[in-house]
């Protein structure tokens, strides 16, 4: 569009008018854009704003439904993933793909093993994804069964695999949403490397100081349109934030009056879930929103699982004064404690069921009538919910799955709040969620806490902690290692507690 | 990630897909009739299709309760040599002679014959559940011991009800119709009504749908997992028990060979109907007619020459994956 296209050299990569419709839904509308050798040329968006189905378009997973793709300045079409691989383009998926039982050279060489006639030939693999993974600036044994690797290392040993292909376009997806600050680092230090080689990178993320600092030129993608194409050295964060978004973001999260001293309601003390958290000891008050941060791994989630029901545990816990034991989340949930999954898909909502069935399954004590359920009954809360959350779909015969993101969690949050539960505990709210969702959300959880209702936010979006929360305390390592609130609420205290190391002024209360 | 997108991609499950996959089992149904009028007129009499689904009987309750496991998640092997272990010990018990009044005993021993199916079921839940088993395993253990049990209890014979007052009084109950019905497919439509209801309307059958759709999901709801399941297994002994009701009369005697290979027929009968293998999806009515079909293809072969009959047990294998293979194709549209 607005890159003055450099006509010396001819594009590795030109898409030219890209559309993709999944049944009646349009997620692509005319997208055009170039890969150039030596080049990174970021793709940023919101979540749902098309970037994951235009790197697959590229990387022949999808077929696009209108649009040419011109390699070198030929048409192409791939058949397939594989097709696209043969000339040059490889995709690095954001999800860990790999056989977590094998071995790292194993997993380096699956479907492309070297070998003589029937047998492997291991030393020789060996070699090559040990010195695939010392090119990546890594140190991984190519004999370590992957299922004991970290995320990042994991990471590094899927980069590897891909670029075992000889590669001229590599397609990042959202690299580094797992890995730490360290990790993000050595991995734009690759990309660097593989860019300097003439191969044309293109690197999808929404996180911004990150894509200012790697990429050429930037692409930004919204609610499946390109919006805008610019160099990078014209673009600041900010910037790249409000076209993404289409406005401006500075009043994201409600205001709030900081709660008023007021009686406790759950008091956790020597809390121990075995191999996650070790003597968790905080209190949660009437009214307050309480955010748990922390690196991915510090122990959250299976704190927050362990309190509920979900894992074994054990420790003191008071419930309005009274001590409690939730073996299950039966015995949480009645009690009036509500856990909402960071795992939307996979354990929060049944995807392939409709709304109604969804929103009623925690509850359906309450829409009984003798031997019955009363379908009448949840058709009315479904529109209930559907007003309250303002849940937005075309019709409410709908799967579950096929809502977006943000309406999955709202869908999530009616779902539990039909218990009315006292204590809300809410794990990654924001996680894929656009930016117009993520007001809204925490808007309602700020009603909630307003009605009285005390809520645990555990992110590791820190501004949104920032954000919403009354206090934050921050965990590593299993354990809570600190507390921050008022003016000490800020990113760079929270990061010391949750690293562990101290860059600068002093720690918090 | 891109949300919205990749949910549409893989999971495309609107309901007019779904739709397809219920109507489909009733067209093969539809079709199986036209096909069995041109193979031989005397098909589609009534008294031939009275008798054909009188004979469906026994597999179409046994897969009722297959439905119920099968939607679960789970599945259950040992039906088979479950209804030989309680048709043995229902008949033993009846040749107990421990009650005078014939009436009496029979009415005893239907009980007895659904204690003993509920608890064979609850064997096999429990396995699962509590025993952290895999299904397939725990069920093809309780498979063979059943089995061995009925052989060993036969001595490799057969167990035959020795009373003929009993016999006589207990005849009826297969042989015998109301205005015209007989009992067996009565006693399918009623068991049928008794399971749908369950499974759509209340509160145990949502739950057993939650589970077998996302275990996780139904967890985190506060369901409890190993209840609804192992209750799943004692639906399944109970309809194995109801099965073997109707079965006793029909010969007045079991042997080893009593029930092989139903547990086959019944999960061709369940997954023809539309029931999705991994759980999630349970259709009852579906069942009945995988049911239906799998007794009158059964019925055609004898009556057209086409094939030989002895090659039915290929047939029917031969559907179930014919049967997996269009859900497949149905549910990836």
């Amino acid at each position: 569009m607005i890159a003055a296209s450099n006509s010396s050299a001819v594009p590795l990569l030109d898409a030219r008018g890209l559309s993709k419709t999944f049944g009646i839904v349009e997620v692509l509308k005319d997208i055009s854009l170039t890969v150039r050798p030596g080049e990174v040329h970021a793709i940023i968006g919101e979540n749902g704003a098309g970037k994951s189905t235009l790197m697959k378009i590229l990387a022949g997973n999808h077929q696009p439904t209108r649009g040419e793709l011109l390699i070198d300045g030929q048409p192409m079409s791939f058949s397939g993933p594989v097709d696209a691989e043969k000339h040059g383009i490889v995709l690095v998926h954001q999800e860990i793909l790999l056989a977590p039982d094998l071995t790292v050279a194993q997993n380096i060489y699956l479907g492309r093993e070297l070998g003589k006639g029937l047998t492997v030939d291991d030393r020789t693999m060996n070699e090559g994804a040990a010195k695939a993974i010392r090119d990546l600036g890594a140190d991984i044994d190519p004999n370590a069964i992957v299922s004991r690797l970290s995320i990042a290392q994991r990471q590094l040993v899927q980069i590897a695999r891909v670029l075992l292909v000889p590669h001229r376009v590599v397609i990042f997806d959202e690299p580094t949403a797992s890995l730490t600050p360290h990790e993000t680092e050595a991995l734009l230090k690759v990309i660097t490397d593989i860019r300097a080689k003439g191969v044309g990178v293109l690197y999808i993320s929404h996180r911004l100081p990150e894509v200012k600092e790697i990429a050429d030129r930037v692409t930004v993608l919204r609610d499946g349109r390109l919006v805008a194409s610019h160099e990078t050295t014209e673009l600041e964060p900010a910037d790249m934030a409000r076209l993404m978004v289409g406005r401006d973001v500075a009043k994201l999260y409600p205001d709030r009056h900081a709660a008023e001293a007021r009686e406790t309601v759950l008091e956790v003390e020597g809390f121990d879930v075995p191999g996650y958290a070790r003597d968790a000891a905080f209190a949660l008050r009437k009214g307050e929103i309480l955010g748990f941060a922390g690196l991915i791994g510090a122990g959250r989630t299976e704190l927050m699982e362990g309190l509920v029901g979900l894992r074994t545990a054990k420790g003191n816990v008071r419930f309005n004064g009274r001590p409690v034991h939730f073996t299950d989340v039966h015995s949480s949930l009645k009690a009036g404690v509500a856990y909402l999954s960071e795992d939307r898909k996979g354990k929060g909502l049944l995807l392939t069921k409709d709304l109604r069935v969804n929103l009623t399954l925690a509850s359906l004590g309450k829409f009984i009538r003798g031997l019955q359920i009363d379908r009448k009954r949840e058709g009315e809360a479904l529109d209930k919910a559907i007003r309250d959350f303002d849940i937005r779909t075309g019709t409410k015969e709908i799967l579950a799955g096929q809502l977006s993101g943000g309406n999955q969690q709202k869908l999530l949050l009616a779902k539990m709040m039909l218990l009315d539960p006292q204590v809300v505990i809410i794990d990654e709210p924001t996680r894929g969620i656009d930016i117009g969702n993520k007001e809204q959300i925490y808007k309602f959880i700020a009603s909630l806490a307003a009605e009285g209702r005390s809520i645990i936010v555990v992110s590791s979006e820190m501004p949104e902690l920032i954000g919403i929360c009354d206090r934050i305390l921050v965990m590593r390592g299993g354990r809570i290692v600190g507390e921050v609130q008022g003016e000490h609420m800020t990113e760079n205290e929270i990061v010391q507690l949750a690293t562990g190391v101290n860059a600068g002024s002093g720690e918090a209360a | 990630m891109n949300a919205a997108v990749t949910d549409t991609s893989k999971a495309p499950k609107t309901s007019k897909d779904w739709d397809m996959a219920a109507i489909a089992p009733f067209v093969a149904l539809a079709l199986l009739l036209v096909l069995g009028y041109f193979a031989n007129p005397n098909f589609v009499s009534l008294a031939n299709l009275t008798n054909v689904i009188t004979r469906s009987a026994f597999i179409a309750i046994i897969a009722l309760g297959a439905t119920y496991v099968i939607s679960s998640g789970g599945l259950d092997l040992s039906v088979g040599s479950m209804v030989a272990f309680v048709a043995s010990l229902m008949i033993m018990f009846m040749n107990s002679g421990a009650i005078a009044d014939p009436m009496m005993m029979l009415v005893a021993g239907m009980l007895v014959a659904l204690a003993l199916g509920a608890a064979c079921g609850l064997a096999n839940g429990l396995i699962t559940t509590v025993g952290k088993i895999e299904p397939f395993i725990a069920t093809l253990g309780t498979m063979g011991i059943y089995r061995g049990l009925t052989t060993w209890l036969s001595q490799g014979g057969s167990i035959t009800l020795r009373d003929r007052e009993l016999q006589q009084l207990y005849r009826p109950v297969y042989f015998g119709d109301v205005f015209g019905v007989p009992i067996p497919i009565i006693v399918i439509f009623v068991t049928a009504a008794l399971a749908a209801f369950v499974l759509y309307r209340t509160r145990y059958g949502r739950h057993l749908i939650a589970v077998g759709s996302n275990e996780e999901v139904a967890r985190y709801s506060g369901i409890s997992v190993q209840r609804v399941r192992t209750i799943a297994y004692v639906v399944q002994g109970l309809c194995v028990a109801v099965a073997v009701l109707i079965y006793v009369p029909r010969l007045g005697s079991t042997s080893a060979t009593t029930g092989i290979l139903w547990e086959l027929q019944a999960i061709t009968a369940v997954v023809v109907g539309g029931t999705a293998l991994r759980g999630g999806v349970g259709r009852i009515w579906g069942t009945v007619c995988g049911a239906f079909i799998l007794e009158i293809v059964g019925n055609i072969m004898l009556l057209s020459n086409f094939v030989s009959e002895y090659l039915i047990g290929a047939i029917q294998g031969a559907i179930i994956i014919i049967a997996m293979l269009v859900q497949r194709t149905l549910m990836r549209k």
